[in-house]
């Protein structure tokens, strides 16, 4: 599982965990979280996340 | 509305960007404009305080230049140009100082994103090539060239940039003390209990806090620097960071007639009193808000984008926290806006979660430090936005 990073604010989205607070199931990659969803923390869109190598 | 006249937009920080990379989304083929004083780069503001944790040099901060920018926006973007003069009557911005070269471009809109600027206190020795500010991306990389080498570091500031920059001088292993003249730190954004709390984390974790004292003059001495306090005492140190505040940059509106107050006056819509003249970041002041935080740019990117693509649009502030980025005791609040509620404090060591509860028990705002941090989705659901 693989996990992107918000380059505005650095928060870690990660696959294993997804996002269960807004309905985004642990376990869901990246191409299948909602194309409006957006950064928790400072609210960037999803064209601001980068993968990041662990 | 002549489609062809482009859409000029004054900075090209978070907020510019953001804004022209909104209007792409819904418009393809509207010309922009970008005018900005410094190099052009894009690059993330809360990222810079926490550079050295990351193992970041200046150069990884800068995510692409104004080449890049303009490539992907399509975009015209002149860097290293200051707008001297907006005629809002004819429309008009001037830029260039000599009388001689002074270009004169014509706006259909204009947008204000040219942002704050740092306070800076004034006594002898304030001058002096080592004392810094640091609010954007070019003063960041003379910030690292001038720590090259250099040991000990002195912050004047104890609110959120000073905490955040003194957490991320420590983890780069420099020397840090605090000076400031506040009797805690986050003074006016969080309560005294939780400030205490920051300034432990941050003590246990080596910083050294000199509160209720400010630096009245600083001397070089061989290759060092002497900071000599309100109260007598004297530092010895490298680099001094001047943390001091910021202020919504208002001189270019205010010259051209736009109304300001704090900030550059706008409604919910992101007008300001000039027909076609908006504003946005940390420029502006939004229905009597100035709100120098990231969610609150995004989410009037997002409104005023689809404004200048004809479909107005009010501004909607939802419950933003602001996160304080220190490791030693992360802190996350929504200050309440309304003054008559009280605090209900649970806290265990720096570890604070607490609510300002109204006199009905509604959530008006909260602050969570420490590992509490975790509970600051559910409680801001819990918060009221901002009233639009």
């Amino acid at each position: 599982m693989k996990k992107w990073l918000c380059v505005v604010c650095g928060l870690i989205y990660d696959e294993a965990e997804g996002w269960p607070d807004e309905g985004i199931a642990p376990g869901t990659p990246w191409e299948d979280v909602p194309e409006d969803w957006l950064c928790p923390d400072c609210s960037v869109g999803k064209d601001d996340f980068e993968m990041v190598e662990i | 509305m002549n489609q062809a006249l482009p859409i000029v937009i004054i900075g090209t920080g978070l907020a510019g960007y953001s804004l022209a990379r909104e209007f792409r989304k819904l418009n393809d083929s509207r010309p922009i404009l970008m005018l900005t004083r410094d190099d052009g780069h894009s690059y993330s503001k809360p990222m810079l305080s926490i550079g050295l944790t990351k193992g970041k040099s200046a150069e990884d901060l800068s995510m692409a230049g104004p080449g890049k920018m303009a490539e992907k926006l399509k975009a015209s973007i002149r860097s290293f140009t200051e707008v001297s003069y907006i005629n809002a009557q004819k429309k008009q911005l001037h830029f260039g100082s000599d009388e001689s070269s002074i270009e004169i471009v014509h706006y259909e809109k204009l947008v204000l994103a040219n942002g704050a600027s740092t306070n800076h206190l004034s006594f002898p020795g304030s001058e002096h090539p080592n004392i810094l500010s640091i609010n954007d991306l070019m003063d960041y990389r003379q910030f690292r060239q001038n720590l090259n080498g250099k040991r000990r570091v002195l912050i004047m500031g104890a609110g959120l940039i000073g905490c955040e920059y003194a957490n991320d001088l420590l983890n780069g292993h420099y020397d840090v003390t605090v000076v400031a003249p506040s009797r805690t730190a986050l003074n006016g954004l969080i309560p005294a209990f939780a400030g205490d709390a920051l300034i432990q984390g941050l003590t246990q974790a080596g910083v050294k806090f000199l509160l209720q004292r400010t630096v009245k003059e600083v001397v070089e001495e061989s290759s060092q620097l002497l900071a000599i306090l309100s109260d007598g005492t004297h530092i010895e140190t490298d680099l001094i960071i001047s943390a001091v505040g910021l202020k919504p940059n208002i001189k270019l509106a205010s010259a051209a007639g736009i109304e300001c107050n704090q900030g550059v006056v706008t409604n919910r819509y992101l007008e300001t009193s000039c027909p076609d003249i908006y504003a946005l970041g940390d420029c502006a002041e939004i229905d009597n808000h100035v709100l120098l935080y990231v969610l609150p740019l995004m989410a009037s990117a997002r409104a005023l984008a689809k404004t200048l693509n004809g479909d107005r649009t009010q501004v909607s502030f939802t419950a933003m926290p602001v996160m304080t980025k220190t490791p030693a005791c992360p802190v996350v609040t929504c200050p309440p806006r309304i003054q008559s509620g009280k605090w209900l404090v649970e806290q265990d060591g720096i570890n604070i979660k607490a609510t300002y509860v109204s006199t009905n028990n509604e959530v008006l705002g909260f602050v969570l430090t420490g590992s509490c941090i975790s509970e600051k989705q559910s409680l801001a659901k819990q918060v009221k936005g901002i009233h639009l």
